[in-house]
């Protein structure tokens, strides 16, 4: 390998440029002459058989090209393939525990055909010249329905004589997972410490700030369709949408440009990417559909949405003799998050050595918007589940928070470590991410002052959270590196960034191995019409999975190069390195020869023929397993006992991602991460009613943190590598959303000792808080 | 998200603007637009033509010499930059900075703001607090509402269908006066989950001569604690009496609840911010 | 006139002037993006609750998904659009840049025409008002640290170049 100049550099990022001029181009900014807008009709039933749609009205409108309904829309659209989301794709049943296959998945059409399930299923699509007319027709379509008994609550939905979804479904329930580990009944037995629990993961909304956004258009030189689509994994929807029109793979391309955020929802194509390229191909023209705001809130999935009954047994001493952990996941109305639950399984056991351990799950159809990936999709649940547990355990036991996760850590490890709940972690050092993290935040010291503050009457607390989690799924990833003639270097990438910013860290990579400047190389993505087949940017994979296939076509590219200078310099292969930009001999440093001079004979008749021609590579990189990053996050806070407000006074977070490629971008990964994780604890809640209206459908009721709720950020690392990728790279995307919010939650617990509250459910907001005082203090007078 | 298609009139005086509303029962008026516009593309109101007043001279400016005028048109962002307004009304000032954001500020106005009578606006309760009165305009000639008659219901006010706030006046306050505005601002919407504003003044005795104390964002409209006013009056204002007065901000009045905040809360809310207005109010004296 | 008819509208974006026929209904944010192809500035709730359309008119930054486009004629709008001069980045850019103030970019336009705006009626801003400043700026990616440091260093930018002049 050469030196190392810009990997694990402070650089400025490719993407800066276009994102900061509002040059670039987001899909509602891409223009094609004689496109039509779509609005869609949706349903304002949670459950309902459609009567009579009569859109005679609305198709009499000014620019009212075509009103379509599900029944019409199935003449040439199939229904949506099965479900999709992070680590799910199918292909990725490397662990025994699936016992029960999900029961056999529903059929999803585009739009409703019969029944509705959830408010906000569309029952029919206006097609218009403008996107005003298209949604003045929306209006005017006049639907009958023939109104369903409705069910919201997941335990209701269970019961022998609820309300049924699918008629294959039996009690609603779409999946199951289950784990069994040693023996949880005599771990139980007369153990000295029991603490439990039934804790909340609630609904959130994602809110990437670009809604959905789906343009499709019919495109001569393929014969088929181009679909530009807000996407965070293009080739899935080209395979979709190949599938849905029942169209060959190569008459369809997915082109997702700039992509305003994705946070797991915008995972696998949703029914409009299918109603949208369906119309552009049936009527052959270009169709825009542009997800408003509220649609986002009503149509794009939602995350977390657990309840779990949590019980740990252990020592006197804190060292845990068994967990128990039973799961119900709400699938709302469609399948699109039935592998949620069992990630959370899969991640039960935490950063802890578990004797006995016992998960159950059972995932749960209702009346409501479908639940899916968000940001961590089913590990933040489980990490907050088994931190919530030791922080009940510590108070059960009367134990330092902190002790007691000592106590139970997995030693350290350097060549895999098989959980109680049958993950085999790559590689690990909790005790060290816990102890930067109290030694940067001073763990002692706050805990003095807190004392002090209690006798002040001010109520701080001080909350950790030691996480690990799953990251760089498979089941594989792709890169092209081509040096052109000229000696520039494009970078192909089968992930599709969004944000992240891995255009900057694929070219240091390239250029440290190619002695290439930034500048001088680009980085394509999101296009499947250009780039190798991959699978997209989730569950944390881009650089570990995405970033590994670049090396190995990497240095699939240098063996070349470094074989042609050899050639031309008449010197070993083994003998040429890269030394100031170019390829010379070792310890000869004045023979060498530039890349760009590799490059033109590379593509020219001159060298010997057994040389071949051409200077690139194609890599496919299949990870043998996933990664587990991990780390401690402590948050302070300061609770107003009169109002319940929480103020968030400091944060701490040690993150440990592997080996670090560019530390700017991830300082950005973990601010975000702590500030989704935050809203999670005190803000954020979706919250529908039981009739299955949703209650929180806009910004205005959704609050997400602004400027002023983020708090003053402390960003740490250890670096642990991992052997399961060339680069040592575990991931970053969403580690920091799932340790902050048990460690804010925990803060905010931690405040409340004094009233002897030992658990509340998130969001921790004001009126929960408040309560919970009032109740806690009614109690303890009434005791007294 | 799109309204339904409308006409738009800028008319050139209040006079004319009156003739509009008079002349269609569905028109409404635009003056700032943060709350309508956002109705509109909800389909929440589909007004059949909007009489814009941006068109009108006169309706914009702060005169603070003697009795405290504001022209209805005056921006939040005006009022919150506005030296003299913040030297003899410096809860109106402080009050403007913290409605919403500066975008908001920067296009809502008092008038607007009154006339919708939302019930978590911010200033409703101010007026109410600062005894303040409306000039209003409609085709039958001018009229003057006093603060206790404005506000009727939730989004409902005295005003007739043709008639326009055009400027908004408020009492130079006694010496011995102090103010203040506490606000429990909603997480997401920036509004008033609960906001209570204070004016008290005190009496060469150093009791409270008079107390104005108003509740917005819990009940249906902004509202007078008066039981707590009557508390006050006569008395020293103290810790003791302070906190008698917030314990009673909340009796008779009607208060919502929702799923952030519940009646109940809100109620609690509404004595925690009376207190904290009152003591803000008499350090300000 | 008619019901409904499209009206004339002249919008004086980024120095430019640009007469419309449009419907009362059309908001600035539709004509900018739509009439005028300036999609720099974007839309994300499209109902004045999370700024991502803020554009600067008449020196203020405001809404544009809240604005009608017939109430702006004549008015001097400003959009992401007009910031740089040439191939010179706006202070505030520069300082995006420099503080890494974003990932995804789709808040971005909002935030800095937030703060170009602040900056221009208050070259010395403490943290309290930038904060304040952007505090109807959502950025769900959660680049507020950095966005708060890019305000105090496009302020130091922007004092320096005046001192330089």
């Amino acid at each position: 390998m050469v030196l190392s100049r810009l990997v694990g550099a402070e650089v400025r990022r490719k993407e800066d440029p276009r994102l900061i001029t509002g040059s670039s181009t987001y899909v509602d900014d891409v223009r094609i002459p004689g496109m039509a807008y779509v609005a869609m009709v949706r349903s304002p039933h949670p459950h309902a058989n459609i009567g009579t749609i009569d859109a005679s009205a609305a198709k009499a409108m000014p620019g009212v090209i075509a009103v379509v309904t599900g029944d019409e829309l199935a003449e040439y659209c199939g229904p949506l393939s099965g479900a999709a989301g992070e680590g799910g794709s199918g292909e990725q049943a490397d662990y025994e525990e699936r016992e029960e296959e999900a029961e056999e998945s529903p059929p999803v059409w585009p739009i409703a055909r019969g029944t509705v399930r959830w408010v906000g299923e569309a029952v029919a699509a206006v097609v218009a010249e403008s996107r005003y007319q298209a949604e003045d027709a929306a209006e005017a379509v006049d639907v009958n329905y023939d109104v369903l008994p409705t069910v919201t609550d997941p335990e209701e939905a269970m019961k022998d004589g609820a309300p049924q979804l699918y008629s294959m479904v039996k009690n609603n329930i779409g999946a199951t997972w289950n784990r069994d580990h040693g023996d949880i009944e005599a771990a139980f037995r007369d153990a000295p410490v029991v603490a439990k629990a039934r804790i909340r993961s609630q609904r959130l909304s994602a809110v990437p700030m670009e809604t959905r956004a789906v343009l499709a258009t019919p495109d001569p030189l393929i014969n088929g369709i181009t679909v530009w689509t807000s996407t965070q994994a293009p080739h899935w929807n080209r395979n979709s949408i190949a599938d849905g029109l029942g169209l060959p793979a190569t008459r369809v391309r997915a082109v997702a440009p700039e992509v305003g955020g994705g946070f797991g929802v915008k995972i696998g194509a949703y029914q409009e990417d299918f109603i949208v390229a369906a119309l552009a191909f049936k009527m052959q023209r270009p169709v825009k559909w542009i997800e408003t705001r509220s649609e986002n809130f009503l149509a794009t999935n939602h995350g977390r949405d657990q309840w779990a009954d949590v019980e740990i047994a252990a020592e006197a001493d804190g060292r845990i003799r068994g967990l128990r952990m039973h799961v119900v996941q709400d699938l709302g109305g469609f399948p699109r998050g039935t592998d949620l639950a069992e990630l959370t399984g899969r991640m039960s056991s935490g950063c802890y050595e578990i004797p006995a351990l016992e998960f159950r799950s059972r995932s749960v159809y209702t009346n409501k918007m479908a639940l899916g990936a968000y940001r961590g999709a089913g590990r933040p649940e489980a990490a907050f589940y088994v931190e919530r547990a030791i922080d009940l355990l510590a108070d059960a036991a009367g134990l330092d928070p902190v002790d007691v996760r000592r106590r139970n850590f997995i030693a350290p490890f350097d060549d895999g470590f098989t959980t109680a709940s049958g993950e085999k972690y790559d590689t690990g050092d909790y005790a060290k991410a816990l102890d930067r993290a109290m030694e940067v935040a001073n763990y002692k010291g706050l805990r003095a002052e807190q004392v002090q503050a209690r006798e002040e009457g001010r109520y701080l607390g001080i909350g950790l959270a030691s996480y690990v989690e799953i990251c760089g799924f498979g089941p594989f990833e792709s890169a092209t590196v081509r040096v052109e003639i000229n000696g520039d270097v494009t970078i192909y990438t089968g992930i599709s960034p969004h944000g992240q910013g891995q255009e900057t860290s694929f070219a240091q990579i390239v250029g440290d191995g190619l002695g290439v400047p930034m500048e001088k190389i680009g980085v394509n993505h999101g296009d499947t019409l250009n780039t190798p087949q991959g699978n997209g940017t989730m569950g944390s994979r881009g650089l570990a999975v995405g970033g590994g296939a670049v090396v190995m076509a990497l240095d699939k590219v240098r063996d070349r190069a470094q074989a042609i200078a050899a050639h031309l310099l008449e010197a070993a292969p083994e003998d040429i390195e890269i030394t100031q930009g170019a390829f010379r001999v070792k310890g000869v440093p004045d023979r060498g020869v530039s890349l760009e001079e590799i490059a033109s004979k590379a593509y020219s008749d001159s060298l010997p023929a057994e040389f071949g021609a051409g200077l690139e590579a194609t890599e496919f990189f299949r990870p043998d397993d996933e990664t587990f990053p991990f780390g401690t996050h402590i948050a302070v806070v300061e609770v107003v006992a009169e109002t319940g407000v929480v103020k968030l006074v400091k944060f701490v977070s040690v993150d440990d991602c592997g080996v670090i490629i560019s530390p700017g971008l991830v300082r950005g990964q973990v601010h975000g991460g702590i500030a989704q994780g935050i809203g999670q604890a005190l803000l954020e809640e979706i919250v529908y009613d039981d009739s299955g209206e949703l209650v929180t459908g806009t910004l205005n009721d959704y609050a997400i943190p602004r400027a002023f709720d983020f708090p003053a950020i402390e960003t740490h690392h250890t670096e642990t590598r991992t052997y399961l990728n060339p680069l040592g790279a575990k991931g970053i995307g969403e580690a920091a959303t799932i340790g902050s919010t048990p460690a804010v939650a925990n803060a905010v617990i931690d405040a409340l000792e004094p009233w002897g509250i030992t658990h509340l459910d998130v969001p921790c907001t004001p009126e929960r808080v408040w309560r919970a005082i009032r109740d806690a203090s009614a109690g303890t007078m009434a005791a007294d | 998200m799109f309204p339904n298609q409308f006409e738009y009139q800028r008319p050139d005086s209040v006079q004319a603007a009156a003739g509009l509303l008079a002349a269609d029962p569905d028109a409404k008026l635009l003056a700032g637009g943060h709350s309508l516009i956002p109705a509109m593309k909800l389909r929440l109101a589909s007004p059949s033509s909007l009489v814009d007043l941006g068109g009108i001279e006169g309706l914009v400016g702060i005169d603070a010499a003697g009795t405290i005028a504001i022209g209805a048109m005056t921006t939040y962002a005006m009022l919150r930059d506005s030296r003299e307004l913040s030297r003899v009304l410096p809860m109106v000032t402080d009050a403007a900075d913290n409605v919403g954001d500066p975008a908001v500020q920067a296009r809502g106005t008092l008038g607007g703001a009154l006339a919708h009578s939302d019930p978590a606006a911010d200033f409703t309760a101010i007026f109410l607090a600062l005894n303040g009165s409306v000039d209003v305009t409609g085709t039958n000639g001018t009229r003057t509402i006093g603060a206790d008659d404005l506000f009727v219901d939730l989004f409902t006010t005295a005003l007739q269908p043709d008639e326009i706030i055009t400027s908004v006046s408020f009492p130079a306050p006694d010496s011995g006066t102090g103010m203040a505005y506490e606000k429990f601002r909603h997480p997401a919407s920036g509004y008033a989950v609960v906001g209570v504003a204070a004016v008290v003044t005190t009496g060469s005795d150093g009791n409270v001569a008079s107390a104005r104390i108003a509740i917005t964002g819990a009940p249906s409209k902004a509202t007078r604690a008066s039981e707590s006013e009557q508390l006050l009056q006569g008395k020293k204002l103290n810790d003791e009496s302070i906190a008698a007065a917030a314990a009673a901000a909340a009796n008779g009045l009607d208060i919502n609840g929702d799923h952030f905040a519940s009646e109940e809360y809100r109620r609690h809310l509404v004595g925690v911010l009376t207190g904290r207005a009152l003591t803000r109010a008499a350090a300000g004296m | 006139m008619g019901p409904h008819t499209h009206l004339p509208v002249t919008l004086s974006v980024n120095g430019s002037r640009f007469p419309l026929l449009i419907e009362p209904r059309r908001t600035l944010l539709d004509a900018l993006r739509h009439d005028l192809a300036l999609t720099g500035t974007k839309k994300v709730c499209d109902a004045g609750d999370c700024g991502a359309c803020t554009v600067i008119v008449d020196g203020r930054a405001v809404y544009a998904c809240l604005l009608l486009a017939v109430d702006c004629d004549d008015r001097d709008i400003t959009t992401i659009e007009g910031l740089a001069k040439g191939n010179a980045l706006d202070p505030v850019q520069e300082a995006f840049i420099q503080h890494d103030a974003f990932q995804c970019g789709f808040c971005t336009s909002g935030q800095i025409m937030s703060l170009r705006a602040l900056l221009d009626a208050n070259p010395e801003p403490s943290d309290d008002q930038i904060l304040r400043a952007v505090t109807g700026n959502l950025c769900r990616c959660g680049a507020y640290l950095n966005i708060l440091k890019a305000g105090r260093l496009a302020a130091d930018m922007q004092r320096q170049a005046a001192a330089d002049v």
